[in-house]
């Protein structure tokens, strides 16, 4: 492949990888069963002319291989604001990529499709959270690929084998245990807040989290993965007795002795707060990130039953679950004057506009990352407390975690 | 012990990050000034700098954003890790090939007198597997 016989396109992919084997000292590559792509949101040019310069170049995937979000909602097009330039830029980039042969899921949480990779399986994924997410909750082995290198491995069908791909990659490297009330844990705040703490502690060792049990759902380890993506580096994480390379303490650490962090209740408190405890005026709310799933979503459709919202309101999902939900979910969820918003997120594209107040999210990443994109103050709280809050117009912060 | 990971030359002012910075959301394109709040580094601006960071962190579109830094002389010159870092060394490799540039990217402790500026001279250096 490095030597053209495949094209420049394959060549140049090539030379990324075994770049990449150098850097992180692999002695091999590993062959991968598919990739998710995280350079199909726009950033400006150097990423179209990336790859332009492999479509022209005469290059194609070689293993099944789903994008990430977009900088624009194809199924609602009108939702976005920023400038035709931009826009026009930003289809260039969704365009050469589905042309490589990528297939269009515009999703940040690829591991809700119907196809997901199992234990073992190695993949080449880049999303800080699909990365967590696949690695920690799905047992698949994927290092952190960033833009670009995720596409050389979809296009080589191969990965430096090094890392989280390997045995040896994949130990805890540090013990968290839970301090904390132990009617906490049937609080969802309790993942993104632990997750944050995670990030900011741990940096980019692996956790094996002692003190979650068989309440903790998908859902509630998407917000812990996902939060502890963006505070930190983290890319795989054990919560012992509840993920598959956690059995027991003993599993997840390899029989190893490492160090021990204590997290306590005043310290997720004091992480939500950090998060955002603006309450003087609220302007919009934005709910989904990651994006919605089905069971999310259908929960939504349950707490807005009888309410209308007071501000807008935002719901991020996948074009999968917008596709597959029930027609009376999207009802209720609309009925209630929210807008659900696919193939994007509200916080990476000009969708919500001039905002007047605070917006309220549940997603710690959303909160971490939306006051530098967009200049908003933040709220943080839980789902229900988001749509009571829409409801009254005003911030309500009723469950725990507070000071 | 220094390793080259990217090749190149580069002479400009010595910016020391103490946190590592995530380049997608916590960099505006367009000057290099770095946007995310909770920054110590706040407001300043990475362009034309030769960019000490302890690690890399945060969202995967970070290479996207260096990258494109490097495109509109927005970004750093070259990069000195505390540890290797795939993310970094991804987007200058990226801009490299793309637009001729020569950023380098090298792993080493902080160099000593952090107020002059220096010359980072990364050709030939090469690590040990070949190119």
């Amino acid at each position: 492949m490095l030597d053209g016989n495949q094209g420049e396109g394959v060549s140049f992919a090539m030379g990324l990888v075994v770049k990449l084997a150098e850097v992180s000292g692999a002695p091999a590559l590993v062959d991968i069963s598919g990739a998710h792509i995280d350079g199909c949101l726009y950033h400006g040019e150097a990423g179209v002319d990336f790859v332009e310069h492999l479509v022209n170049g005469g290059a194609g995937v070689a293993v099944p291989t789903t994008l990430n979000v977009s900088s624009l909602d194809l199924l609602h097009p009108e939702l976005y604001r920023g400038s035709a330039e931009t826009a026009a830029a930003a289809r260039r980039l969704m365009d050469f990529h589905v042309a490589l042969g990528c297939q269009p899921t515009w999703t940040c949480a690829p591991y809700q499709l119907p196809a997901r990779p199992g234990q073992g399986e190695q993949v080449a994924w880049g999303e800080s959270n699909a990365i967590v997410f696949a690695n920690s909750v799905l047992g698949a082995r994927t290092n952190r690929y960033g833009d670009f290198a995720d596409l050389a491995c979809a296009i080589t069908g191969r990965a430096p084998f090094s890392g989280l791909h390997t045995d040896a990659g994949r130990a805890a490297t540090v013990i968290v245990e839970l301090d904390i009330d132990e009617s906490w844990l049937d609080h969802e705040l309790i993942f993104p807040l632990l997750g944050h703490w995670i990030g900011t502690r741990c940096g980019n060792g692996i956790p094996a989290i002692v003190g979650l049990d068989d309440r903790v759902d998908e859902d509630d380890l998407k917000a812990l993965g996902a939060a502890a993506a963006s505070s930190g580096a983290t890319a795989m994480f054990h919560a012992v007795g509840v993920t598959p390379e956690a059995t027991s303490l003993d599993d997840a650490t390899r029989g190893r002795e490492i160090p021990k962090l204590m997290v306590t209740g005043s310290d997720l408190v004091a992480i939500r707060e950090s998060l955002g405890f603006e309450r003087s005026r609220l302007g919009a709310v934005s709910v989904g990130t990651p994006h919605m799933s089905e069971a999310e979503m259908t929960r939504l459709a349950q707490l807005v039953q009888g309410k209308e919202t007071e501000v807008p309101f935002y719901v991020n999902t996948s074009r999968s679950v917008y596709g597959e939900i029930a027609p009376e979910v999207v009802g209720a969820i609309e009925g209630f004057g929210a807008t659900v918003v696919t193939d994007t997120c509200t916080y990476i594209t000009p969708i919500m506009g001039e905002v007047e107040g605070a917006v309220m999210t549940n997603s710690a990443k959303w909160a971490y990352y939306a006051p530098g994109n967009l200049g908003v103050d933040v709220a943080f709280g839980s789902l229900a407390e988001c749509v009571a809050s829409a409801a009254a117009g005003g911030v309500i912060l009723d469950g725990p975690f507070r000071s | 012990m220094t390793t080259v990971l990217v090749d190149g030359t580069a002479s400009g002012r010595l910016m020391v990050l103490s946190d590592p910075l995530s380049f997608w959301g916590g960099v505006e394109t367009a000057t290099g000034t770095i946007i995310d709040r909770s920054h110590p580094a706040v407001g300043a601006s990475v362009a034309g700098t030769i960019l000490f960071m302890p690690h890399g962190r945060g969202s995967s579109s970070s290479a996207s954003v260096i990258a494109e830094t490097i495109r509109n002389g927005s970004g750093p010159l070259g990069f000195i890790l505390g540890e290797p870092d795939e993310m970094v060394v991804t987007g200058v490799f990226v801009a490299n090939a793309l637009y001729g540039t020569c950023v380098p990217v090298i792993v080493t402790g902080l160099p000593e007198d952090i107020d002059k500026p220096i010359l980072l001279d990364a050709r030939g250096a090469r690590t040990a597997k070949g190119e």
